[in-house]
């Protein structure tokens, strides 16, 4: 066992691992943050996605030392006492969710995509970037439309 | 309009908490003491088991018990049953081999459950699972489903001869004969309806718990019917009694089917925490559900149609083979039946039809309900020989359509299959699909992407399928083991907000929302003051659950009943306390009031009345919380036509869906942003069938698509927006006037997309999934032809 610090949703943490422990074991199982979810085995789906150091990355593709001294953020660390994050709140508008097993991993890569190309998104985009988080509920025609208002109401316009 | 209730496009209630990362599914739950289950799979499609050696495995790390099919035999439990009988031709019941939870003496697919090992933590049952050595006769496979049963094939189960489940003629056959042999033109197709793997995002997952006080188990499952679970782990699979067994389905991530049947995994587990003493987790990977899930389609068929010079439909007839698995499945039987060719007559007047299913066992995972279920096979049955139809008789496919559907003035409409549609205006719908898809201005479209060297092409698909179902009695008659009705219960709480206790499930539907707008609608009360609670058998009194697109058309309208039984009460109790006459009592917004007057009292001044009843008329019961049951009478019967537009890059078989049209009768739509979503979901599922999903086994039968590596599931990028819009009818059978529509998409989908693809290549038919191969080789042997 191996033992491991990093600061999750603005929070120090550390806990012991093994060393075969995926990233995304170490925030469900020892740290209980199971928004994060897993929907395959394969790195294919990104109900996982998380951001580490910024960047939006699948848990379920590193392992938990690997992320030792890193700065994660899941999708509990997005709303705060104001209520939902722009991008949350574009979720719920545009009626982007179903089951909501996707979600947190489609909202975390919709911000990461608003990261790497802005605020003004159009669908090919959106289409484009989203290739790795697959949804079965919602066609995602109304993800798209999502994550273009999210991006909108995260510059502020 | 009351601005939450019927009709409104009301943000989600349930959204909160799956956004900020609190939804609570199976796997987020752990108890204290719980131990982790792997299940040991048979990596053979067919084969012996000659013996099983767990010595190793029980001498590993952290391992708790390792536990086989002798020791649930040994126990009484199991085996697992399939609910629905149907009648094969030679007058007996269809076969049913046993279906261990745990293979005893033979596994018949790869994936099949031999052993479970539990351990303290899964990474240590996953390791001890690799230490279980299985001896195995390995024998060979039969995989093929329209070879299955051909004499010489591997037989699976003794009491199958031929590997054949049933034969299942039905209809006219005389009259169907005599029809071809007189008509002016036949016209015939061979199509193959693929295999599906139906794939919620999220894994199934089951956590048994067993409280020896209480000698109850609790079981969390990945469920679309706790209370079908619990009823068919009792009565069926002892278990435990009814009343000692708890099932509940928390947040779902999706089912689309999957989640309806009693899996192998849910036994096990509830036997196994009870065994060992201890909470038992098991949480399946994709490449399980892969394996292990029920899959869905699978038919090989050959649909003819008989027509007049006019193009009028005569009579149909089908030969279809339905693989259903190695083993039945839950539900299994019906779906290549009664769910199929009941269908059959589409939205036309055919007047005689007639097909013969034979459902076949073959040694691939057990087949069942999926998005659809039977009504997608019948769909893309009906939709691509009528554009067969059409071609041969040198008329537009919108035409073709037109002239063979039921009258508007012929509902209700009796098939000659079973089913009496409850309403409909099939050239309404039409009509707006074509306006929409702009149909008119198609040729103008073609050119230009002809001048770009690319194909383009327009297809329509008019289904019609049968949903919310259905009367008790008719699926009884049919064979089925369960009633179809659903309950409701509507509780005021002394201080006036509501709680609704709903038998079906939500897995995505957004029940908590449209129930509440029900609700919020009928008794005034604001939205925000109801809460929709499902999914556990020790809260809800009971329920069918939710598939076949039939929570709102059957759940709503228990929800509705209830509803009236509040207001009756609600009016005994205004009456005394505003000293009026109960007749002269009226409510409309939440107020019940004194007509004429001004004196009223709002609902939750009654419901306290109610649970403080100082003044109180005489002869009432106390309290303010009503329960009813609903039992349809008659099935829902959703329509519409959709259009797809493709362009097919001939160079790279690349098929893009460029515009995508569908026009729905979904009767009264109660949260439209809801309905929308569900079609937009539907509609992906018909295409990902269309374009990419193909489930496949080689032929030793290993499943060479187990991953999101090898089984294309529909990406962001492989779809467009859809253009959506409703022409609605009025159902008279359906007491608040609506139809299903969480399955509509994936029925209408597939013959849209595969018409629209043939149109564009100019060929006659093209199988699915029409992957860029496929339409490449299409498109090379049609230039072919015609250079």
């Amino acid at each position: 066992m191996s033992t491991v610090s990093m600061t999750v949703n603005g929070e120090a943490v550390c806990g012991k691992v093994e060393s075969r422990t995926l990233l995304v074991q170490f925030l469900r199982e020892n740290l209980g943050l199971t928004g994060t979810h897993v929907g395959c085995d394969t790195s294919q789906c990104g109900a996982c996605v998380i951001h580490v150091n910024g960047k939006s990355v699948k848990s379920c593709t590193m392992l938990a030392i690997q992320a030792d001294g890193a700065d994660v953020t899941t999708i509990e660390g997005l709303a705060n006492e104001a209520g939902l994050h722009p991008m949350q709140q574009a979720f719920m508008d545009n009626h982007g969710l179903q089951c909501g097993f996707c979600t947190p991993g489609m909202v975390m890569s919709a911000l990461d995509i608003v990261n790497r190309s802005g605020h003004e998104l159009d669908e090919s985009t959106v289409r484009k970037e989203l290739e790795g988080n697959i949804c079965r509920c919602t066609g995602y025609h109304n993800i798209v439309k999502a994550v273009q208002a999210g991006a909108k109401a995260m510059g502020g316009s | 309009m009351n601005e939450n209730g019927i009709g409104a496009s009301v943000r989600r209630k349930e959204d909160q908490r799956f956004l900020i990362g609190k939804g609570n599914y199976t796997d987020d739950i752990n108890v204290a003491g719980q131990t982790h289950a792997v299940f040991v799979r048979s990596p053979h499609a067919h084969a012996e088991i000659k013996g099983i050696d767990c010595s190793d495995a029980l001498a590993a790390p952290g391992v708790v018990a390792v536990l086989t099919g002798d020791d649930l035999a040994a126990d009484g439990i199991g085996p697992l049953i399939c609910g629905v009988t149907v009648t094969s031709d030679d007058g007996e019941p269809h076969r049913a081999p046993a279906h261990p939870a745990l293979a005893q003496g033979k596994v018949n697919y790869v994936g099949d459950h031999v052993a479970i090992v539990i351990a303290e933590t899964r990474a240590q049952a996953r390791d001890a699972a690799e230490l279980v050595d299985v001896d195995y006769n390995v024998l060979p496979a039969v995989v093929d489903t329209s070879s299955a049963a051909d004499s010489g094939q591997p037989q699976i189960h003794e009491v199958a001869p031929d590997n054949v489940c049933y034969n299942w003629p039905f209809g006219d056959k005389d009259g169907v004969e005599a029809a071809f042999a007189g008509a002016h033109k036949v016209s015939k197709l061979d199509l193959v309806n693929n295999r599906m793997v139906t794939n919620p995002m999220e894994p199934r997952a089951a956590l048994g718990e067993y409280n020896p006080g209480t000698d109850e188990i609790t079981l969390h499952l990945t469920t679309q019917n706790p209370h079908v679970h619990r009823l068919v782990l009792s009565a069926f699979n002892q278990l435990a009694p009814e009343h000692k067994l708890r099932v509940v389905g928390p947040d779902v991530g999706g089912g689309f089917g999957a989640k309806i049947f009693v899996y192998a995994e849910e036994l096990v587990v509830g036997w196994a925490c009870r065994k060992i003493k201890r909470p038992v987790k098991w949480n399946g990977d994709r490449s399980e559900a892969f394996l292990a899930d029920a899959h869905g389609r699978d038919h090989v068929s050959t649909a003819e149609m008989a027509m007049d010079e006019n193009g009028k439909f005569l009579a149909m007839r089908v030969q279809t083979q339905a693989n259903l698995g190695a083993y039945l499945s839950t539900f299994s039987t019906m779906v290549p039946s009664y769910l199929y060719a009941f269908l059959l007559a589409g939205q036309y007047s055919t007047p005689l039809i007639y097909s013969e299913v034979k459902a076949v066992f073959t040694n691939t995972a057990p087949v069942d309900a999926c998005r659809g279920a039977g009504r997608p096979e019948a769909t893309y049955l009906v939709e691509r020989l009528v554009d067969i139809c059409a071609a041969d008789m040198g008329l537009d496919p919108a035409e073709i359509r037109r002239r063979n559907f039921i009258p508007v003035d012929a509902f209700p409409y009796q098939t000659p299959v079973v089913q009496c549609y409850d309403s409909g205006d099939y050239p309404a719908a039409l009509d707006k699909a074509m306006e929409l898809a702009d149909y008119s201005g198609f040729s103008a479209r073609a050119e230009e992407a002809k001048s770009r060297g690319k194909l383009r092409g327009i297809g329509l698909s008019s289904y019609v399928e049968a949903c919310g179902i259905a009367p008790s009695a008719a699926v009884g008659q049919l064979g089925a083991g369960v009633g179809l009705w659903e309950s409701a219960q509507v509780r005021f709480n002394p201080t006036g907000n509501v709680q609704v206790f709903t038998g079906t499930h939500s897995h995505g539907q957004g029940h908590e929302t449209t129930f509440a707008q029900l609700v919020c609608d009928q008794l005034g009360v604001p939205i925000e003051n109801i809460e929709v609670i499902h999914g556990d058998t020790a809260k809800t009194q009971f329920g069918m659950g939710t598939y076949g697109s039939r929570s709102l058309a059957v759940g709503g309208v228990a929800i509705a009943r209830a509803c009236d039984k509040l207001i009756a009460k609600g009016k005994k109790i205004a009456a005394h306390a505003l000293e009026a006459a109960e007749g002269d009592i009226e409510f409309a917004d939440g107020n019940f009031s004194v007509a004429g007057t001004d004196k009223a009292m709002n609902i939750a001044e009654v419901a306290f009345t109610a649970y403080v009843p100082h003044s109180y008329p005489e002869g009432v019961e106390p309290g303010f919380d009503e329960n009813a049951f609903f039992d349809p009478t008659n099935f829902s019967f959703p329509a519409g036509t959709h259009i797809c537009e493709v362009e097919v890059d001939p160079d790279t078989g690349v098929v893009e869906v460029v515009k995508y049209s569908a026009v729905d009768d979904f009767g009264k739509l109660i949260n439209p942003m809801i309905v929308e979503g569900q079609v937009h979901g539907g509609i992906a599922h018909g295409v990902g069938q269309a374009l990419l999903e193909g489930c496949s086994y080689d032929s030793e039968g290993q499943l060479i698509t187990a991953s999101y590596m090898d089984y294309a599931m529909p990406r962001a990028d492989n779809l467009p927006c859809f253009d959506i819009d409703y022409a609605p009818t009025n159902p008279p059978d359906n007491p608040l006037g609506v139809k299903g529509c969480g399955e509509a998409g994936a029925i209408g989908a597939p013959p849209a997309v595969i018409n629209a693809i043939s149109n564009a290549l100019g060929v006659r038919h093209i199988d699915m999934p029409a992957t860029p191969e496929t339409v490449w080789r299409a498109a090379q042997q049609a230039a072919a032809v015609s250079s």
